[in-house]
């Protein structure tokens, strides 16, 4: 055996690409795991088709999961691809310019036979036709290589095909310096009941890594020092998973059931599996018959007491808009989640996009103001969860959260925070020994109290049509609905002074503002940096409150020449600050389905500074 | 966990003697006069100081339509939403709170046509609700428009040559799609409504009553032959669990099974009343037969009362029982547990 070098990075992107049935989310996922837990900070990006499971070794059937790690600055699964794990032919088609020049491609030698290549509609073999010249090419064998491994385990060819994926994660794990224990016990907790599955996987991803160590093929490990995290306890999380804890959290908080009424759509339906497995928590769900109904529902608990969500995508926001419009009427807390997907109509169902901003902000009939929160992070998405709970039981109001697919698959090493730390939830309630008046509001808040029905004296009727001011009578008084329209704004736009202010970070000096709201967040972290490394100054800050605005944003605006906005959209955020504050600001618009990647929002700001540069 | 829950139970006095009058609002009601939601509003106030419920238990949600006004009208808690969604919005209050009584008010347009999904599907997990469907064969607060029980040829404000459509059978749609209990009834029967109404509020789960409720103003008239003291014995039958299927104006007329077609036969033909179909509100496919007797042949009466009730686990209960199992096999509630998941690390 050669002699195996090590070389060290400060962070690395893997991305595994392969068929929808090789089983690349999982090995993915397993690597996230084991390189987050063995201390790197680490973020990941599924990209899968819309097709279900396209038929096999298609260009469109491609499937892939992609992880940046590294010991500090991750904050986006990474522009560029070090290490490409293709395990078929297309999938080398599709993922290729996304891999670094020199960087390392790990194939299946099987997944290019004849039938493979006339899929991927390659004339001629990639692997011997010297078209991948610029890159390091491991060519394995890897269905021969675990066929031999498992040979005397009596298993069908079908089943052990399956192990494929587990095998080129050890060749990994070898590769990248992490040991084999974290998914190993991942594999005897998952395949506890199915001896023989277990046994094949283990086997496998053994070889696999042992494979790494001794084919002279790979001389080299490449090495990532661990992070230096804050002290405390972390996992892996997905945002989809983050918001489902981040309403348990915020109804353990404020003591109140937690109610889920959702119809699935992608990319929000985990967070409805998510919650329905609650159930010994005492969580109720309903899996509705439509998105209306998902809502109505949620509507129906909320009057009864219960904290109440539902969860969407911008097809299923867009019915809901009716009875998001009741809840605004009745004064009633709900929380309506929108994990945002490409649009407009079935769109892009599987990929990120960030343009239903204004739809949340304004699309809903008559003056129906509604607080707009945006999570930042996966992670985030758990405390923007619960933040999105508390406004809406405080202020008795309806609240929208925007996540997006991007932020509902990607996961982020995400340190688990203390229940008892958490800001405290206010829960509005009437006092049942006073006589109750249902639109009678808080000095403070404008928020009226819930009076829930079983309280005894407090029975009163609500409901959509417009009610007069503090008794609720139905009124069609034309001073009454001007003071209650009036009055209704009051209270969201009052919420401002219970939000954080904006804070700008970076080099504040800088004449140059880089804005951003939710997921472009990592982008923009990641852009800043290699801005900094070239000395280019700027300041940046992150929208998470956009109904109502931090106080401090017209502020904040006006101390910066240049305001760069970047959106995966065409420009709604913007919008709203020219129409609200006057100032003019620069967009970068990028609605591809895909985030944006730091390199671009790095390559656009420097080119704005610099055009206007040349102008003075 | 709830802090609302417990609130409750403090508060709640579990006063149960109550009359009607408890039940009535001091605002006024805002029905034409001469509307026939005025004789189903007037049941359930009266019906509700019987239930042994405490007051503050009851909820009444409403759609709209004229009939939407109904959960404004009694003094309980009460909903009045949007067009064709109280019943959407009472699963999950009655999922959240399944030791509340809701009641769901809702009219033909409201609940078979713009809300005719969650209809269907609220009879298919048979929640515990009892709906109350006031079926005016019009869109009476739109002024006049048909609706999906509007008859074939029905000359309405959107329909000046006649409607084309078949109307839906409402009690047949009930029944085919799942809901436990199906009653029907009219606004002039009292005592029919009363009966109905508890039986309602005594099963477990979904209760469909369909009410032929007379709108003077747009469709005045159009269920006389049911409703009318002239015509309703020739025109209507009364079925009671157990009982033979009688009717006629004395009383002398009856109904056969030939096959699987129901059919009309007089004791002056020699049968007599031990040979007439008798009544089995357990029996899914009769109610079924029963519920469509006279909307394809005009032969036959029209059926009135509870046309099925039989007991099966209410969504509701179903949840509750799941809760309940989880618990038990995974312990105590550990939310800081579930937040640090399985795979947590820690880093000092
Ligand atoms: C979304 C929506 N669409 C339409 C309407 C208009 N609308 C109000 S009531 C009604 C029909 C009501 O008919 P029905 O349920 O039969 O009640 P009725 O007035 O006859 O009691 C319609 C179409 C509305 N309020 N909301
Ligand atoms: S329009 Fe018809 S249904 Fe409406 S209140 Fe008047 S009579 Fe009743």
């Amino acid at each position: 055996m050669m002699d195996k070098t090590q070389k060290y990075f400060d962070k690395l992107t893997i991305r595994f690409a392969g068929d929808s049935g090789d089983g690349m989310q999982l090995s993915g996922k397993l690597f996230a795991n084991a390189a987050a837990s063995s201390g790197k900070i680490a973020r990941t990006f599924p990209d899968f088709p819309s097709e279900i499971r396209a038929p096999e070794g298609t260009l469109y059937g491609v499937s892939a999961y992609q992880v940046n790690f590294g010991k500090e600055d991750v904050h986006t699964p990474g522009d560029e691809v070090d290490i490409l794990v293709a395990m078929n032919a297309s999938s080398l088609k599709t993922n290729l310019k996304l891999l670094k020049k020199g960087g390392i491609i790990i194939t299946d030698t099987e997944g290019f036979n004849r039938k493979n290549l006339r899929l991927s509609q390659y004339e001629e073999s990639p692997l011997e036709s010297g078209e991948l010249e610029e890159y390091n090419l491991l060519a394995l064998d890897v269905t021969k290589n675990i066929q031999q491994e498992l040979s005397n385990l009596g298993m069908s060819p079908k089943n052990i095909k399956k192990t494929r994926n587990i095998y080129v994660l050890g060749v990994v794990f070898w590769l990248t310096g992490h040991d084999i224990s974290s998914t190993a016990n991942w594999l005897k907790e998952k395949f506890g009941k199915k001896p023989e599955m277990l046994e094949a996987n283990l086997k496998v991803l053994d070889a696999g890594y042992l494979f790494g160590q001794r084919f002279e093929g790979l001389p080299e490990q490449f090495i990532i020092d661990d992070a230096s995290m804050q002290a405390g306890t972390y996992r892996n999380i997905t945002g989809n998973e983050a918001t489902a804890l981040g309403m348990v959290a915020a109804a353990e908080n404020a003591k109140l059931e937690l109610f889920l009424g959702s119809y699935p759509i992608t990319p929000a339906t985990e967070i409805l599996q998510f919650i329905s497995s609650y159930k010994s928590f005492g969580v109720r769900h309903l899996q509705a018959e439509d998105e209306i109904a998902g809502i109505c529902s949620a509507i129906g608990a909320s009057y009864g007491g219960s904290l109440a969500f539902t969860t969407t995508s911008g097809p299923g926001l867009a019915l809901k808009v009716e009875a998001s419009g009741l809840a605004v009427m009745t004064e009633l807390p709900l929380v309506i989640i929108n994990v945002q997907r490409g649009g407009p109509s079935t769109g892009l169902p599987t990929k990120p996009e960030q343009s239903d901003l204004l739809m949340s902000v304004w699309g809903r009939h008559g003056e129906s103001p509604m607080p707009v929160l945006a999570a930042a992070s996966p992670g985030d998405c758990f405390h923007m969860a619960y933040e999105a709970s508390r406004i809406a039981l405080k202020y008795m109001t309806p609240v929208i959260l925007l996540t997006d697919g991007y932020l509902a698959n990607s996961t982020e090493a995400w340190k688990v925070p203390d229940l008892n730390m958490l800001p405290k939830v206010e829960v509005q309630l009437a006092d049942p020994a006073e006589p109750y008046q249902p639109y009678k509001r808080d000095d403070d808040t404008l928020s009226r109290k819930w009076a829930v029905p079983g309280m005894k004296g407090l029975e009163h009727r609500i409901g959509g049509l417009e009610k007069a001011d503090i008794t609720g009578q139905v009124s069609h008084d034309p001073d009454n609905h001007q003071l209650m329209v009036d009055l209704r704004q009051q209270k969201v736009d009052g919420i401002a002074n219970d939000i954080p202010l904006l804070k700008v970070e970076g080099d504040t000096e800088s004449d140059c503002l880089i804005l951003g709201w939710g997921s472009t967040y990592g982008a923009i972290e990641s852009a800043y940096k290699i801005l900094n490394e070239k000395g280019v100054k700027v300041a940046k800050a992150q929208l998470k409150y956009i109904n109502p605005f931090p106080q401090n944003l017209g502020d904040v605006l006006k101390n910066y020449d240049k305001v760069i906005v970047p959106e995966m959209n065409k420009g709604q955020l913007a919008t709203m600050l020219r129409a609200k504050y006057l100032k003019e600001v620069i967009q970068v618009n990028k609605v591809k389905g895909i985030p944006f990647k730091a390199m671009e929002i790095a390559s656009e700001v420097e080119a704005i500074i610099q055009t206007e540069t040349e102008l003075v | 966990m709830t802090n609302i829950l417990e609130e409750i139970s403090k508060s709640c006095g579990c006063d149960t003697t109550y009359k009607p009058a408890d039940f009535k609002v001091e605002n006024d009601v805002r029905w034409c006069s001469g509307c026939g939601s005025y004789g189903i509003l007037s049941q359930v106030q009266k019906i509700l100081p019987e239930l042994g419920v405490p007051k503050e238990k009851f909820v009444f949600i409403s759609g709209i339509g004229c009939s939407g006004r109904f959960s404004y009208y009694v003094d309980t808690y009460g909903f009045h939403s949007i067009h064709g969604r109280p019943i959407a919005i009472a699963s999950g209050l009655k999922l959240a709170r399944p030791d509340l009584s809701v009641w769901v008010a809702t009219g033909d347009g409201d609940c078979m046509s713009i809300g005719g999904n969650h209809m269907i599907h609220a009879c298919r997990r048979n929640i515990n609700l009892n709906v109350l469907m006031f079926n005016n064969e019009v869109y009476s607060l739109t002024k006049g428009q048909y609706s999906p029980t509007s008859q074939q040829g029905q000359v309405t404000k959107s329909s000046p040559l006649g409607v084309l459509e078949e109307p839906f059978v409402p009690a047949g749609l009930a029944l085919g799609s799942g809901a436990t209990m199906v009653g029907r009834g009219f606004d002039r029967d009292a005592a029919g409504m009363k009966n109905m109404f508890k039986a309602a509020h005594d099963h477990q789960g979904l209760s469909f009553i369909e009410l032929y409720t007379n709108c003077v103003i747009f469709n005045d008239s159009a269920f006389d032959p049911f409703t009318s003291r002239q015509s309703r014995k020739e025109h209507t039958v009364n079925v009671e669990h157990g009982k033979p299927l009688v009717f006629g104006e004395n009383d002398d007329k009856g109904i056969i099974m030939d096959g699987f077609k129901p059919k009309v036969v007089s004791l002056a033909d020699g049968y007599s009343v031990s040979d007439f179909l008798v009544h089995d509100q357990h029996d899914v496919a009769l109610a079924y037969i029963i519920a469509q007797m006279s909307y394809h042949n005009p032969e036959l009466p029209r059926a009135m009362g509870i046309l099925q009730s039989i007991v099966k686990p209410s969504y509701d209960q179903l949840t509750e029982a799941q809760i309940a199992h989880e618990q038990e096999a995974k312990g105590k509630p550990d939310v800081q547990k579930l937040l640090r998941g399985k795979d947590s690390w820690v880093v000092e």
